[in-house]
């Protein structure tokens, strides 16, 4: 069987609003409701319904020979809940059809992987959790945040008893080696991991209305022509993109709608590939070798490394501070201080703080809500600044509220 | 090439950033091939003519008897006007100033037409008759000098450049280091917004040093776009080894703000954002350095605040001083209202200070490793002071990726984009 795997990433970040020094310690409302409500209902209304009422069509076309796969990070579950209660609706429709397999990350699309063995395990059995709440099924398969890998968090993930995990196709990691197979883990082999080939998915991603570009127009029968020329013993095609390609990026105007509704007739038609989400990749084919990922890899930029996220000053002090609180929040049982913790560790508040984008990258400016890195760690190190204070005051009257010890000591004497 | 240059100030005597950005541009200039004749009202001799041969207007004698002398002032009286033209002075002062004028009863325009004139080359009572008087002694230079372009500073030089057009029919360009907008805000002094107009209008090219101060040309002004042409300042990069550590007999961070206090450069806002940031953290000290019309409401402001015991005026600073200051600062803030450019953050980014700057500059469109906010925007320059104080990996992102910044905005580099210029409109 060869195959064609469509993974959508649909995630939004509860952005932080602009938050003083002087509200440090006195208000603990970290939010733009604003701009989230007015993102999310945007989003929900270009992107979402329309391309989940398109799938769904699809889906009712062909049965069980089309079928896609998602993650849909939990604080974008909660911003659904929160603001838009018909996306997270439509989405439930959609998966209801059967033919959509839910994908698990981390709750919040955080960096923790690189940072925290215990906390990641947390945060993905949360996302797990909420996801088998919603839709009534608990995720097999795994991606991490913006496709971050290297070996040791395949075999952390493998621990935690996925079968498969999605990353990037990275040219320095696959080298002459092609993304289109499926692979495994270099230190555990169970763990099979499927790569995103990224030419035929930025072809729709990126480069879909790119009038410079010189395929466009992009239509259907051309990107079959495409897959056609895969070799014969290839066997799957990993197209990953940002669901909000779809409406959003690409307006509807590109004729991405259409582009999408016409793809699937025109690679039954003219090739033999099929539909496959990723644990049924895993389950029907041979991994061909291991694949060795020394270093951390992502989707993200040129680089296809964490470098959008970690690295320069700001967001590595931003970075280390927060997480210098994991003990801390080990005791901490308090909701509101634990879903603070959660959405500031959204790797999105990172990306705002990258200085690569002084001389790269329009993405890098996509929503992004400040007009400069020192902004975007100013603001951040504010609201962290309050939520320290917020724990040490909680734990200061965990304290004071215990039995004091040495009034045990004199009953028991 | 041979420029006939008209500036108002040579360093070491200089009040602003004007005198400073005519010598490196000059020194520019010299390294790109260009001879400069430089102008100034009055030189000292200590001036550093390496790049520049100085000419001090004021041993420039001219003879009033002489046939042709008529034809030059005739070039020159639309300036002629009979009042105190102060132009970096606000109302408080102008009022102390037309006091003091009116007890003396300065006849106004008699001593323009002596043979010998001393120049004060500052910005005093009679401007307005050194400004003629200049602009005489620019036509009579135009008549005697050979040179291929004429390049004219600033408002107050602007008649002499028409001047030296006129007699010698070579073209001019004006180069705006600051609008009677900036200046002013909304009060403009007629008579000078006038000669402003008139020196862009009678000009070739007109050099604005950023696309801010172009905007103003162009919205303000109604000149022509096409003739108007941006070119940033730079700064020099050089720093005296002694003057980069210095001795800090405080604990507390410093955080610095370095100007003319006067409306254009927002010392208000500097005061009351310091206010903000004291009530929440008393272990910072600020200091305003310089002085200005605005200086007194300003002492006053800070005592009403009751922040006098963590808040410093230094009076005037210049030369090393300066440098100084930079090197005791953690944080360097200019919350100008409308700057033109703004060469004093580029002098404490290479003094590695980590600087603050209102978007409503020059100098926010080249610098990018810097906090930039407006100058209104009290609670953000509050915080973003605060930011620098507390987290330092804002001041070690400065301070890795400003001086690289630096290495950009050289003078030569500024002067290989005025000489294009020149070749644009040298037949």
């Amino acid at each position: 069987m060869r195959s064609v795997c469509f993974f959508f990433q649909v995630h939004q970040p509860y952005r932080l609003r602009t938050y003083r020094f002087f509200d440090i310690g006195d208000n603990h409302h970290y939010y733009d409701e604003y701009l989230n409500r007015s993102i999310i209902n945007r989003v929900t209304e270009h992107c979402y319904i329309p391309m989940n009422n398109l799938l769904i069509g699809l889906i009712k076309k062909y049965g069980k020979k089309f079928k896609v796969s998602f993650s849909i990070t939990g604080s974008a579950i909660d911003q659904m809940q929160q603001y838009a209660p018909a996306a997270l609706k439509s989405f439930q429709e959609l998966v209801a059809t059967g033919n959509v397999e839910l994908v698990a990350e981390t709750y919040s699309h955080t960096l923790v992987a690189l940072k925290d063995k215990d906390e990641f395990k947390q945060q993905v059995q949360k996302h797990c959790d909420k996801i088998e709440e919603l839709f009534g099924k608990r995720p097999t398969s795994f991606t991490n945040t913006e496709m971050i890998y290297d070996d040791k968090i395949g075999e952390m993930v493998a621990e935690m008893g996925f079968k498969v995990m999605l990353t990037e196709g990275a040219k320095h990691i696959l080298g002459w080696k092609s993304p289109n197979y499926l692979y495994c883990n270099a230190i555990n082999p169970r763990m099979k991991v499927l790569l995103r080939n990224f030419r035929m998915s930025d072809d729709i991603a990126f480069r879909f209305s790119e009038q410079k570009w010189s395929e466009w127009p992009l239509t259907a029968d051309k990107y079959v022509q495409w897959i056609k020329q895969v070799g014969e013993n290839q066997e799957t095609i990993n197209v990953f993109v940002d669901y909000e390609t779809f409406g959003e990026h690409q307006w509807s105007t590109t004729g991405i709608f259409d582009f999408m509704k016409a793809l699937p007739a025109a690679i039954f038609k003219n090739t033999d590939f099929e539909f496959a989400t990723p644990s049924e990749v895993a389950n029907h084919l041979q991994p061909i070798s291991a694949i060795h990922v020394p270093q951390p890899i992502s989707w993200a930029d040129e680089e296809r490394d964490t470098t959008a996220w970690l690295g320069n000053d700001l967001q590595d002090e931003a970075f280390d501070s927060l997480y210098s609180l994991t003990e801390k929040i080990k005791h901490v049982d308090d909701p509101s201080i634990l879903r603070d913790w959660q959405y500031l560790q959204t790797s999105d508040h990172f990306y705002y703080m990258c200085t690569k984008w002084f001389t790269d990258g329009e993405v890098h400016k996509y929503f992004n809500p400040y007009p400069s890195p020192y902004e975007a760690f100013m603001n951040f190190m504010n609201v962290l600044s309050d939520l320290m204070i917020r724990i040490d005051r909680y734990l200061q009257n965990l304290e004071k509220n215990k039995p004091k010890p040495d009034t045990i000591l004199v009953t028991t004497i | 090439m041979k420029v006939l240059m008209f500036g108002w100030e040579f360093p070491p005597h200089i009040t602003g950033g004007l005198g400073t950005a005519c010598f490196g541009l000059t020194q520019g200039l010299s390294k790109a091939g260009v001879e400069v004749l430089f102008v100034v009202p009055k030189a000292y001799g200590d001036e550093d003519e390496q790049a520049v041969k100085l000419v001090s207007a004021s041993n420039i004698k001219l003879n009033i008897k002489e046939a042709g002398f008529g034809k030059h002032w005739e070039k020159v009286t639309f300036i002629e006007v009979g009042s105190s033209l102060i132009p970096y002075v606000g109302p408080e002062d102008f009022a102390k100033v037309m006091e003091l004028s009116k007890m003396r009863k300065l006849s106004q325009t008699s001593s323009v037409f002596q043979e010998s004139f001393e120049f004060s080359g500052k910005y005093g009572t009679n401007l307005i008759d050194e400004v003629s008087r200049y602009a005489l002694v620019g036509a009579s230079l135009a008549e005697k000098m050979n040179f291929d372009v004429i390049h004219a500073h600033d408002w107050l030089t602007y008649p002499a450049g028409i001047a030296a057009k006129e007699i010698s029919g070579k073209p001019l360009v004006v180069h705006m280091h600051a609008t009677e907008f900036d200046r002013s805000g909304e009060n403009v002094n007629p008579q000078v917004f006038d000669i402003e107009k008139n020196g862009m209008e009678a000009a070739d090219r007109v050099i604005t040093v950023s696309n801010f101060t172009r905007k103003i040309v162009i919205d303000r002004y109604g000149i022509d776009p096409e003739k108007v042409f941006t070119v940033h300042n730079a700064v020099e990069h050089v720093i005296k080894p002694e003057l980069s550590e210095v001795d800090r007999n405080v604990d507390e961070k410093v955080v610095t703000f370095l100007g003319r206090i006067t409306y254009q450069k927002g010392p208000e806002y500097f005061i009351e954002a310091a206010n903000k940031v004291l009530k929440r953290d008393p272990n910072v000290r600020f200091v305003m350095a310089g002085t200005g019309d605005m200086m007194h409401k300003m002492i006053r402001r800070v005592a009403r605040l009751g922040i006098s015991t963590r808040f410093h005026f230094t009076g005037f600073l210049k030369g090393d001083d300066v440098d100084r200051m930079y090197a005791l600062s953690d944080v360097y803030v200019m919350p100008s209202v409308s700057e033109p450019f703004g060469i004093s953050p580029l002098e404490a980014v290479r003094s590695n200070v980590p600087v603050i700057i209102s978007r409503q500059s020059g100098v926010s469109e080249v610098l990018t490793h810097a906090i930039k906010i407006n100058f209104w925007d009290v609670d953000a320059l509050a915080d973003a002071i605060y930011g620098l104080l507390h987290y330092p990996a804002m001041n070690k992102m400065i301070e890795k990726h400003g001086p690289e910044e630096l290495k950009e905005m050289k003078w030569d580099r500024a002067a290989l984009l005025v000489k294009d210029i020149y070749l644009q409109v040298v037949k």
